[in-house]
């Protein structure tokens, strides 16, 4: 169990392109930190620095307090699920939870025991003289989450981990990372491109962006107070709609709530804080037509042209709705539910 | 150069895992190599007491040598037809295996074995059956009304050769024209019969285009096999006869430098023979760098 | 695909028929001779049925071998060309599967000049450089033993280019598994990558044997000693000699003896020896 800690980490390649730009982040122990953002960002190259897979170009990453940056990955005591998984196809199931440990040298009994241990965590007990080829998708990944809990490591790394599964096993295996990294109590960090899996997984979220922090905060910050266009753009599904004040101020009848900031030109507004009908005092009022209806079981997502705003909104409307597509809507934009940004800066106001 | 994302970072381990194949490179390929290159360069007086610097004496003797080239003419006429034989029968061959399922694979093991059979075997085989006093083939022949001696006859000379070095290599060629063969979809085929094309027309015009990268590869494989692999299938057969006959250039770089002693000649038509290798080596390379992207 | 062409299939048959017969004729006329006693080849044409000298023919060549043709009996001869085969073969492999791991695996000065080295090997048979080679071999004093025999042709360019393939497809992160494990570069090799490449290795063994196997040139170079005769040059010499006294029989017997272990190889591991073949010519 330990801490990470990584102070103005960069990294430049032999050729000059600079893809981390000075991280400075601090994990708690026990914490479950996910990293997220979309590809290319620098998450994975964060990830595999942290683990040693990388060299570090400037700054220091230390784990459990002691400075790693020119530490073998063995010796950093961590332990890292791929995304491939990267079993070794030529040894069991067994061989493969064993091989760190023999490597180093860790007693034939307690080998053993905690093998066993970790494979009837797993549930994977019944595979473990199976070769990786006999096994499913969901069964390989156990006994690569297998192969990291055996070692008893300060850190768990994981690599997209639940990228290769179809979505029912990946919401199941979520789950279940979860819950087994709340019963060890491992620092872990968390590596993935999917908001929906990042939101759900996370103590606390690391939104990355061309090799920068754009925000780090608890799931729901990020979603209620995102501090960029590119939090708010990238949390939450449907995305947030974003809209040009000078357009919204154009259209006939729209006047927008004092309470926004100075030099507020973008505001953002959650699809499902959109409320249908009439609005109170303050709110904006739109209207527009019904392009197309997405239904997707307890709600349906509206996707609406307003007359003189280049995107059309999208609108999550509880329960099955009985619009039909053509049909023109009345909305209204809550004051309270606005999200202010500055066009320049990409910052909130 | 590829590598992986992550290396190893050792400093000095590389080189030692290096140095046993460098080093046998060095002493036996580039050494000897360079050695050739400056003896083509040198005449060595009788005795071997004394060399002198000529320039490309060596070089210009040669290629006015009419022996040198009638020897590079046999060469070309003798990779040309092996080439050819050796490739047309097996692609033949092959698209006969390849039409059938289960007993394709009895007819593959019972034609891809003279894979084994060394050049020099392959040559005393066929001399066997052509021997002009108890051979098989000379025997039909003279049946036939032809007189067969290619103790005497330069062209049946050349014929003998020509056909102990393309039977085996039938069965290389055999198994690579299969692969390509199986890489052709079978999605093609169907969509071109469902077009409306017979067996025949399908094979021109889908399957011929499709297997041009292996038949390219041949070529290259073959004229390489025809000029420097066939050693021993002249050795065993007619040693460069009669008349210089069947004397290729790789045949008449080891009897002027090993029977004839002739140093310089023979170093600076080893050179020749290199820069042909090189040349083939290139053009091959760089077609399957094209190919598998290195 | 439904595609019914009786003629077709008929005439597929019948190219593959008249292939093998082809294929195979020389080599059976050849067995056929090896069975006959010295007589049968005075008269007109070589006999085409068994005949009944087979025991003695193989039993003499391979106590006694031919004694007009001064070489050694063929057992003697065979052992050399098996030792040849399996020496040239496994060190082959080994220096190979070496190299391609530094290429790949490591990063180093001088890496793309080492590649190009190797790489040269490709472009220098043995049969355009025999001169300054056998000078060589001549003044390290390796004629007439195993070493000169076997030591200049265990470099060899395509099996590393092999391995170099087969190791640019491993997944990247089993390495970087590995060294989370705590594996160095060498057990990760022995533990993971040699394991790994067991199928590579053995294909590659099957051609490099029979590679070894059909030398001729070289070892009619380096050997005048009748101890180091392989049994592929030995053919050479009693065929030379039966020409002018026919015991055609007796070299028979020698060449099928010669072609037997290369030839089964090939039919019993053929599955091996075709993915060796097309693999490392790829």
């Amino acid at each position: 169990m330990a801490a990470i800690e990584l102070a103005g980490v960069k990294k430049t390649y032999p050729g000059g392109a600079q893809v981390i730009h000075g991280i400075d982040l601090a994990i708690g122990d026990g914490e479950l930190v996910v990293l997220v953002g979309p590809s290319g960002c620098g998450k994975s190259t964060l990830l595999r620095m942290i683990a040693g897979l990388e060299t570090i170009s400037d700054g220091t990453i230390s784990i459990g307090g002691a400075v790693v940056n020119t530490k073998e990955p063995a010796e950093r005591d961590i332990a890292m699920v791929f995304q491939n998984y990267a079993l070794y196809p030529h040894m069991t199931v067994r061989g493969n939870l064993e091989y760190g440990l023999k490597n180093r040298g860790t007693p034939r009994a307690e080998i053993d025991a905690r093998v066993e241990a970790a494979a009837r965590t797993l549930e994977i007990s019944q595979f473990l003289d199976r070769k990786p080829r006999q096994l499913s998708g969901g069964q390989r990944q156990r006994v690569a989450m297998g192969r990291a809990i055996v070692r008893q490591p300060k850190a768990f790394l994981f690599d997209e981990p639940l990228s290769n599964l179809d979505a029912k096993l990946r919401g199941q295996m979520r789950i279940e990372i979860r819950r087994l990294q709340r019963s060890l109590g491992t620092t872990s960090v968390y590596v993935t491109h999917d908001q929906l899996e990042a939101m759900t997984l996370a103590d606390r979220l690391v939104v990355m962006n061309g090799g920068h922090i754009e925000q780090v905060g608890k799931p729901t910050e990020l979603y209620d107070r995102p501090a960029s266009l590119f939090v708010a753009g990238f949390i939450g599904s449907p995305p947030m709609n974003l809209l040009d004040v000078a357009a919204l101020q154009a259209l006939p009848g729209v006047t927008l709530p004092d309470a926004l900031p100075d030099g507020t030109d973008i505001v953002g507004i959650r699809p499902d804080a959109i409320i249908l009908g009439t609005a109170a005092p303050g709110d904006i009022l739109l209207s527009g037509t019904v392009e197309l209806i997405e239904p997707v079981g307890g709600e349906s997502h509206l996707y609406v042209r307003v007359a003189g705003l280049e995107q059309a909104m999208i609108i999550v409307a509880q329960g099955r709705s009985e619009l039909v597509e053509a049909a023109s809507l009345d909305f209204a934009l809550p004051a309270d539910a606005l999200h202010p940004f500055s066009r320049a800066t990409g910052k909130r106001l | 150069m590829q590598t992986k994302r992550t290396i190893f970072p050792n400093r000095w381990l590389p080189y030692g895992l290096l140095a046993p194949q460098l080093a046998i490179t060095l002493v036996f390929f580039i050494w000897p190599a360079l050695q050739a290159v400056k003896s083509s360069f040198e005449r060595e007086d009788p005795f071997g007491f004394k060399t002198t610097f000529i320039w490309f004496a060596n070089y210009s003797k040669l290629l006015a040598d009419p022996m040198y080239l009638n020897a590079l003419w046999r060469t070309l006429i003798f990779a040309v037809l092996v080439t050819v034989i050796a490739m047309g029968v097996s692609l033949i061959l092959a698209v006969a295996v390849n039409r059938l399922l289960r007993s394709g694979r009895v007819y593959t093991t019972l034609l891809v074995w003279p894979y084994a059979v060394a050049p020099v075997v392959a040559g005393i085989l066929w001399w066997f059956m052509f021997n002009p006093s108890i051979g098989i083939l000379s025997y039909v022949l003279g049946q036939m009304g032809v007189t067969w001696n290619h103790r005497v006859n330069a062209d049946q000379a050349m014929i003998l050769i020509v056909l102990a070095a393309s039977w085996k290599q039938i069965s290389y060629n055999f198994l690579f024209f299969v692969a390509g063969l199986q890489s052709v979809p079978a999605s093609l085929s169907e969509a071109a019969a469902i077009d409306g094309a017979g067996p025949f027309k399908r094979f021109w015009t889908i399957v011929v285009p499709l297997l041009s990268p292996t038949t390219f590869f041949l070529l290259i494989v073959n004229i390489n096999y025809a000029m420097f692999d066939t050693f021993g299938v002249i050795d065993a057969t007619t040693s460069g006869g009669p008349a210089q006959s069947t004397n290729i250039l790789v045949y008449k770089v080891y009897a002027d430098g090993f029977l004839g002693l002739n140093i310089g000649s023979s170093a600076a038509q080893s050179v020749l023979l290199m820069l042909i290798v090189i040349v083939l080596t290139v053009v091959q390379f760089r077609f399957v760098e094209r190919r598998v992207q290195y | 695909m439904v595609e019914n062409r009786p003629w077709l299939n008929v005439l597929t048959h019948l190219v593959l028929v008249v292939g093998v017969i082809i294929i195979a004729f020389p080599v059976y006329l050849a067995v056929i001779a090896s069975t006959h006693g010295p007589g049968a080849f005075l008269s007109n044409v070589v006999p085409l049925l068994p005949g009944s000298y087979m025991l003695d023919n193989y039993g003499q060549m391979l106590s006694q071998g031919m004694s007009t043709s001064g070489a050694p009996p063929l057992t003697l001869m065979l052992a050399n060309s098996l030792v040849m085969a399996i020496v040239i073969a496994v060190a082959k492999i080994a220096i190979s599967i070496i190299s391609a791991y530094a290429i790949v695996y490591f990063r180093f000065p001088l890496r793309t000049l080492a590649f190009w080295i190797i790489f040269i090997t490709l472009m220098l048979p043995v049969e355009v450089r025999i001169i300054p080679t056998f000078k060589v071999v001549a003044d390290l004093g390796l004629l007439n033993s195993y070493a000169g025999l076997t030591i200049p042709l265990i470099a060899s360019a395509t099996a590393t280019f092999l391995f170099r393939q087969f190791f640019l497809t491993v997944p990247d992160e089993l390495m970087e598994a590995a060294r989370v494990d705590g594996a160095g570069p060498m057990k990760f090799f022995r533990d993971i990558l040699l394991p790994l490449s067991r199928t590579n290795m053995a294909a590659l063994f099957v051609i490099l044997f029979i590679y070894g196997w059909m030398q001729y040139l070289w070892p009619l170079l380096v050997t005048t000693d009748p101890k180091f005769y392989t049994v592929v040059m030995g053919i050479k010499r009693m065929a030379a000699v039966a020409d002018a006294d026919p015991q055609w029989n007796l070299v028979m017997a020698a060449v099928v003896l010669a072609m037997l272990p290369p030839v089964l190889i090939v039919i019993f591991m053929q599955r091996l020896f075709v993915k060796g073949l097309v693999e490392t010519e790829k």
